[in-house]
């Protein structure tokens, strides 16, 4: 396929069925997203990959590619809604950075590091919401869950266990693990799984690898998100590694 | 012009519940704070100890708030200073004292003070001199207007370099990639 659309002026190929994003994606071209993950059906949730099409906002992830559309994206305007966005999320969780050991690795992260993020501007919630350590190899953290449901779609879809699911509706919306005791132990779910290598923050983490990777070397110490053409499979890489 | 030197701008900083590592970071600056004192001068701040802040053009706060001093040096910091900036992680989000926000505080005094091991018939402080610490830990853009945002834990020296050189050149910080993180 030869079909086109434009994406701050320039051309980005797309075959039929595509969405925006995934054939910025697979070009190369970076659009700021956090729900969205190249090998799973678009959630549309985050909202922080808005573009313009025609002049009219809409979330890239879900919304097909035409040929001949005129997509808008590193915009101030786009931009400083992206911002008001990640700061929302950075308020409602509890994002402490220094004590988190994806930090470096985190996309939302890196997100705000890109968009300029120097404060979370917002009230901050501070929500009471205790951790599961009761696996033995995998810790959940729920404090820094941006809700992109990517555990949840990852264990339905690909590991066919459903260990993850939202519960809850609106601002009461969470993260569960799919038990009668509410446990992760008491799941099968396997530090092996997808579900266990897709978190974009650090909600789902692998025990006793904390810290790994000095400063200065993890993933976006090296390149800022924008400049990495898939930081998606890098950070799975990173995770990867050593499991 | 008179042909006189430019008055120097004044600087104030202080540390309210944070760990003085963004004082550090300050000093981290190294040889380049013999430039910076070219023009400017100390007001308020460990580095000088002057205990109260006085008319200043700028004031650097490390920390977030957690007790009814806080708020008051925050709060006579504000009304001192024309630019106001959040230094570190704990004056931008509140940071790691912030964790205590989903503890109640009554049981965190009880937990400290009165349980074992330690002071056998521990008493919880109350002395008067004592500043009452709040329900919860406050970032300072909850309490007063922030003018500017350094963060980090604890910021490195050329984003506090960066963003002062900037100031004092009467332009917008901005940090980039390398300068601005939240670790």
């Amino acid at each position: 396929m030869n079909a086109t659309f434009t994406l701050d002026g320039r051309p980005v190929a797309f075959s039929e069925g595509q969405t925006i994003l995934q054939a910025a994606v697979a070009a190369g071209a970076y659009i700021p997203h956090l729900c969205f993950h190249p090998d799973f059906k678009p959630h549309g949730s985050c909202k922080v990959c808005t573009v313009k099409v025609g002049g009219r906002h809409a979330a890239s992830c879900t919304t097909r590619a035409t040929a001949g559309a005129v997509v808008e994206s590193d915009t101030p305007e786009l931009n400083a809604e992206r911002l008001a966005l990640v700061q929302m999320l950075f308020v409602e969780g509890n994002h402490f950075c220094p004590s988190c050991e994806k930090s470096g690795d985190c996309k939302l992260q890196a997100t705000a590091y890109d968009l300029g993020m120097s404060t979370p501007h917002f009230d901050h919630f501070y929500p009471d919401r205790p951790v599961d350590a009761s696996h033995p190899d995998m810790l959940l953290d729920f404090n820094r869950c941006i809700l992109c449901s990517l555990c949840v779609r990852a264990s339905r879809d690909v590991d066919g266990k459903n260990v993850f699911a939202l519960a809850g509706r609106g601002i009461r919306t969470r993260l569960i693990a799919n038990s009668r005791t509410g446990r992760l132990a008491d799941t099968s779910f396997s530090h092996q799984d997808k579900a266990a290598h897709v978190c974009p923050v650090g909600v789902i983490l692998h025990k006793r690898r904390g810290f790994e990777t000095p400063f200065g070397t993890r993933v976006f110490d090296r390149k800022p998100i924008s400049a990495r053409a898939d930081s998606t499979a890098e950070i799975a890489a990173v995770e990867a590694d050593g499991s | 012009m008179d042909g006189t030197a430019p008055r120097k701008l004044k600087v104030a900083t202080t540390s309210l519940a944070g760990c003085f590592g963004c004082h550090m970071s300050i000093l981290d600056i190294d040889e380049r704070l013999f430039a910076l004192l070219e023009k400017v001068e100390f007001d308020r701040s460990p580095i000088t100890d002057i205990k109260e802040v006085g008319e200043c053009d700028l004031g650097i706060i490390e920390g977030g708030v957690c007790n009814a001093e806080n708020v008051e040096v925050l709060r006579e910091f504000r009304r001192r200073c024309k630019v106001l900036v959040a230094l570190g992680a704990c004056a931008v989000n509140g940071g790691l004292p912030a964790q205590r926000n989903t503890l109640s505080l009554p049981l965190i005094l009880q937990e400290v003070y009165r349980s074992e091991p330690g002071a056998r018939y521990g008493l919880i402080p109350n002395d008067p001199e004592l500043p009452l610490p709040l329900n919860k830990v406050h970032p300072l853009h909850e309490v007063v207007r922030i003018d500017h945002f350094i963060p980090g834990c604890p910021p490195p020296a050329d984003a506090i370099w960066k963003v002062l050189t900037g100031l004092l050149e009467g332009k917008e910080p901005a940090l980039g990639h390398g300068l601005i993180h939240f670790d």
